[in-house]
């Protein structure tokens, strides 16, 4: 399955939509890279880095973020992973992740599970 | 214009400078970010500081490369990944030297500035610390190429950089956290166009 990242500038909220995530889709790897070392506000590195190891497999990972630092933070951690499948997305953190954990859980590829967090964006709510 | 010895020298500087207006820097931040511009690039700086002594006899080009992964592993906030890129870029130019003249400075901050345009696909006019480097690097090659002496060139810089921190008082945040706040930003000036401004003053201070 392909493995999800949630990073975020605080702990609390990539913890949250994880959370959220498994409750519809409880099987997929999924893990949450928020906020500094000491659990303060901001993007980590080192925290990024580890989470997305921690879930890599051959099927890849998708990494998606909040917002600012935690896109560029990102981006330099997957450009020094050189050779590996990780990809950002660029979806709504709550939404797509929801969306990238059901279909991620179903098997899909990593361009199907970063499709359906993309479309997830045009879904309207209400 | 400097060896390694001195560059170490430079980054004390900018380490002390940084830590001496670090509340300044969070205060700047406050109305049109998220309040935490000082307190990030301290406990950034803090950080290359503790490292710099394992580098300290490195060529110019590994010192800024280290300092450049400190930053991005310690900031926390977008002048992690905007600033490391800067620096890293800036070693990438200087490898294995260590001396470099005023050319291969200007190449360190062509190099610095490309870095951060990459980082934040940014331009100049968007209120962002491009809005002081850009300037401030043009006056330095100019600087440069009418032969004046490194303390002149880089109190060139050092005025069109503060020029260019009055400038982003003037315009509207495209960029960055700042541009939800939107028209509100007017009348505030940029941080991260200040820290860099503090940063170029660091390394005129070791030239007066």
């Amino acid at each position: 399955m392909v493995g999800i990242v949630i990073v975020s500038h605080s702990k609390k909220l990539a913890e949250g939509v994880v959370e959220l995530s498994r409750l519809i889709s409880g099987e997929c790897p999924m893990v949450a890279a928020g906020g500094l070392e000491d659990g303060g506000f901001g993007t980590s590195y080192e925290r990024i880095e580890a989470a997305i190891e921690s879930v890599y497999s051959d099927d890849g990972v998708v990494v998606i973020m909040d917002m600012g630092s935690s896109c560029m933070t990102t981006e330099m951690v997957i450009e020094n992973m050189e050779g590996k499948k990780v990809e950002m997305i660029d979806c709504p953190m709550v939404e797509g992740a929801a969306a990238a954990a059901a279909e991620s859980e179903s098997g899909s590829t990593l361009e199907e599970v970063k499709q359906a967090a993309i479309d997830a964006a045009g879904e309207s709510k209400f | 214009m400097t060896d390694n010895k001195k560059v170490v020298e430079i980054i004390k500087v900018m380490a002390e400078i940084i830590h001496e207006n670090a509340q300044f820097l969070t205060d700047l931040d406050a109305p049109i970010g998220d309040n935490d511009h000082g307190i990030n690039m301290d406990r950034g700086f803090q950080k290359v500081l503790e490292d710099l002594p394992g580098v300290e006899n490195s060529d110019i080009g590994a010192i800024l490369k280290k300092t450049g992964m400190d930053l991005v592993s310690t900031v926390g906030g977008s002048s992690g990944p905007l600033y490391g890129t800067a620096f890293m870029k800036a070693g990438a130019a200087v490898a294995g030297k260590n001396e470099i003249d005023a050319d291969d400075f200007i190449d360190i901050m062509d190099a610095a500035v490309g870095g951060v345009q990459l980082r934040g696909k940014a331009e100049k006019g968007e209120k962002t610390m491009l809005d002081a480097m850009i300037p401030a690097v043009e006056a330095i090659k100019k600087g440069v190429d009418a032969g004046k002496t490194p303390a002149e060139f880089l109190a060139d810089g050092v005025e069109a950089a503060k020029e260019g921190v009055e400038y982003t008082k003037t315009i509207i945040a495209t960029k960055g956290r700042a541009s939800y706040v939107g028209e509100r930003s007017i009348g505030h000036q940029d941080p991260g166009a200040t820290s860099f401004t503090l940063l170029l003053e660091s390394i005129a201070a070791l030239y007066n």
